[in-house]
């Protein structure tokens, strides 16, 4: 499955070529990218596992980008 | 500026006023005679230290939170140690105090970082307008009643309705109303749509003069301006080689300026070439510059601006790396066939005997092929400008490859090709003219021709002309058509290359060959119906006339919305500019940052030029990505 989330305040281009590498490590997550301009989080996974990939995701935003949030 | 850039405005603003009137007091030598020189030293420390903590503090807050994340080459944590270990310098009371330094570099770090984000805010926002062409409702009829609802959520089959000034939500086909559409913001073409019952209308087009009833043939997902937005915001996951280099490099050269500034901070001093404080303070300024930020952002924002601008034109770019690829071609080769033709026969000339009036010639043709249906009996109806009346025709008869034979008025009109006359054993002259003879004859007597062909695309001429102006040194045309009329077409066209006669699997070896060939890229333009293979084959396959067809969209790296050939050139500009850009950035970018990084090695920048090789650097890349979405 293939989603696509807003990420509000995300601020600096290297922050999020970071976070896109970060969340591509993630166990679970087939492939993942960030889009800074259009600040937006593409996150593709196994259907079944979706919700808590998404969960870890969200929890590894909020730890190297606090101000940063998925909007989902 | 949103709410979280005024308030840092606020605060900048209010460091800012504390450390002018911090740095009065001590230029005028007031705390040395408060303090004494040395207590004057460390007094304007502490004072220094208020306008940096209020410009800084969430700096350093970030900066702490990464480390205790094990996160050492973020810029927070870059900035802090440099400002930090500024202030540190007043472990050297004997050397200059760098205090005022280090509060300074945080302040014009933070104006920096806020005309970044800045600048970064005004650039989304020209973005989300360029996106800005699918509608966020529709109107649907329900009891009588207009309601809004979500396009997504309207069937296929519904009725919607369109009102004027609005753009129309999803693909469907008018059924009560009439109107104008403007398809600017899907073809750039400006010259406005007639649309009435019957007529297509696409999803993105802007409703101009009336209201339309439009039945939906899809839904709001698959229509047109869903996938188009779809594409172009996608395309920039497909990264430019150009843009794989900068994010391998950025990865490398932070690290790689840290351990150096490590280095030049210890190194020198401990082979005794000049004091610590002195190298230390280099060092430091290394680490300002370690930020590759204007790098990783002016560069995809370039791609993406060329991809955006682009499509504005109606042209669609599926990708940054077919952008790139599309800049290096110089081999352009087309199908002929609905790429540089329309695909459609016309008349093109009327050629009767001495005598002989020209519309008394298209009227027996015309009535003769009035029975009909095909391509060229049509366009010959269609050139006759009255009605046919059949009542006035007996007896027509098809003979298959050969014409027709009727009784016209009474009278027996033969109207075909060279065969038919021979037959009837008529001598009939022969045309300078190339492609599809009709021979008219009536009682026996020859009354002159008919000559139909394919109609060379309006623009077609201008398009190759406009191809060769821009560097791309051959255009090839490749079709399945008899030789003679592809060498009049190619002729008319000002092309340098025609292969006639080719099956459609002869395309494919024939664009392989020339691929093995080529030097630069090569470039395949087809009608996207038929032409698959080769376009997946070419280093970049363009198609053409993509308004609605699906098929072409799928097949193709970059789609043409209109018909128009002239386009290709136009997208040829358009990458070729967007990689200008692109380069421009990386040049500029990595040439300020070595230029100071040298300089600060030897000692000749100092800390303030360091912060304008990281936020000043990265406010001029953005600007400049910005032209590529600016396109003529």
């Amino acid at each position: 499955m293939r989603k696509s989330f807003k990420l509000d305040e995300i601020d600096c281009a290297n922050c999020a070529a970071k976070l896109e590498n970060k969340i591509n490590q993630l166990p679970g997550v087939t492939s993942a990218s960030v889009n800074f301009m259009l600040q937006k989080l593409t996150l593709e996974a196994d259907d079944a596992s979706f919700d808590d990939v998404l969960d870890s995701v969200v929890k590894l935003v909020s730890d190297i980008e606090p101000d940063c949030e998925i909007l989902r | 500026m949103n709410k979280k850039q005024k308030k840092l405005l606020k605060r900048i603003l209010m460091a800012l006023a504390i450390f002018f009137a911090i740095l009065l007091i001590d230029e005028t030598g007031l705390l040395v005679s408060a303090f004494g020189s040395t207590g004057a030293v460390y007094a304007s420390f502490a004072l220094y230290l208020i306008p940096y903590l209020i410009a800084g503090h969430d700096v350093l807050r970030k900066a702490w939170h990464n480390i205790r994340r094990g996160d050492a080459f973020d810029e927070s944590f870059l900035m802090t140690v440099a400002t930090l270990g500024a202030f540190a310098m007043v472990l050297f009371p004997s050397a200059d105090p760098h205090m005022a330094e280090g509060a300074a570099v945080m302040l014009f770090y933070q104006v920096g970082e806020l005309f970044q984000s800045y600048a970064v805010g005004k650039s989304r926002k020209s973005i989300a307008a360029l996106m800005d062409i699918a509608p966020d409702y529709a109107h649907i009829e329900r009891d009588g009643e207009l309601v809004d609802v979500d396009p997504a959520e309207v069937p296929v089959n519904d009725i919607i309705v369109v009102k004027p000034g609005e753009r129309v939500p999803i693909d469907g086909i008018v059924i009560e109303g009439a109107s104008q559409l403007d398809t600017s913001a899907l073809t750039g073409e400006s010259v406005p749509r007639s649309v009435e019952e019957g007529s297509e209308v696409i999803s993105g087009c802007v409703n101009m003069t009336g209201v339309l009833h439009v039945r939906t043939t899809k839904p709001f997902g698959q229509s047109t301006v869903s996938r188009i937005l779809e594409l172009v915001e996608n395309a920039s996951e497909k990264k430019a080689r150009t843009e794989n280099f900068i994010t391998r490099f950025a990865r490398v050269y932070t690290p790689a300026v840290t351990i150096s500034a490590a280095m030049l901070a210890i190194i020198p001093p401990l082979a005794g070439l000049g004091a610590w404080d002195e190298w230390i303070l280099r060092g430091l300024t290394f680490l300002v510059v370690s930020c590759p930020c204007a790098l990783v952002i002016s560069v995809p924002l370039s791609f993406f601006g060329g991809i955006g601008g682009a499509s504005r034109l109606g042209i669609l770019i599926k990708g940054s790396n077919y952008l790139e690829a599309l800049s290096k071609v110089d081999t352009v080769v087309f199908d002929k066939t609905g790429t540089l033709t329309n695909g459609t026969f016309e008349v093109v000339a009327v050629h009767p005997e001495a005598g002989v009036d020209a519309d008394r010639l298209l009227f027996l043709a015309a009535h003769a092929e009035s029975l009909s249906n095909h391509p060229i009996a049509r366009s010959v109806v269609n050139a006759y400008d009255n009605e046919v009346d059949q009542q006035l025709v007996a007896n027509a008869q098809e003979q298959s490859g050969h014409g027709v034979i009727a009784t016209i008025e009474g009278r027996k009109v033969l109207v075909g090709n060279d065969k038919l006359m021979a037959e009837h054993g008529i001598e009939h002259p022969s045309c300078k003219l190339t492609g599809t003879m009709l021979h008219v004859a009536c009682d026996g007597a020859y009354l002159g021709h008919i000559v139909i062909s394919d109609t060379i695309k309006e623009d077609a001429a201008q398009a190759i002309r406009d191809l060769h102006a821009s560097g791309v040194k051959r255009c090839i045309m490749l079709t399945g058509d008899r030789a003679d009329v592809a060498n009049d077409v190619a002729q008319r066209l000002g092309i340098d290359e025609v292969h006639a006669q080719l099956l459609p699997q002869d395309k494919v070896s024939k664009v392989e060959e020339l691929l093995a060939n080529a030097q630069g890229n090569l470039a395949f333009v087809g009608d996207g119906i038929n032409d698959a293979p080769v376009l997946t084959r070419a280093d970049v396959g363009i198609a053409m006339g993509a308004m609605g067809s699906d098929a072409a969209i799928e097949a193709a790296d970059i789609v043409l919305m209109d018909d128009k050939p002239s386009n290709i050139a136009r997208a040829i500009r358009v990458s070729r500019k967007t990689m200008r850009i692109v380069w421009q950035n990386i040049v500029f970018a990595i040439g300020v940052k070595l230029l100071i990084l040298v300089l600060a090695a030897v000692g000749i920048a100092g800390m303030w030029l360091a912060v304008f090789g990281d936020v000043g650097v990265a406010i001029i890349a953005i600007l400049n990505a910005m032209r590529a979405m600016r396109m003529a």
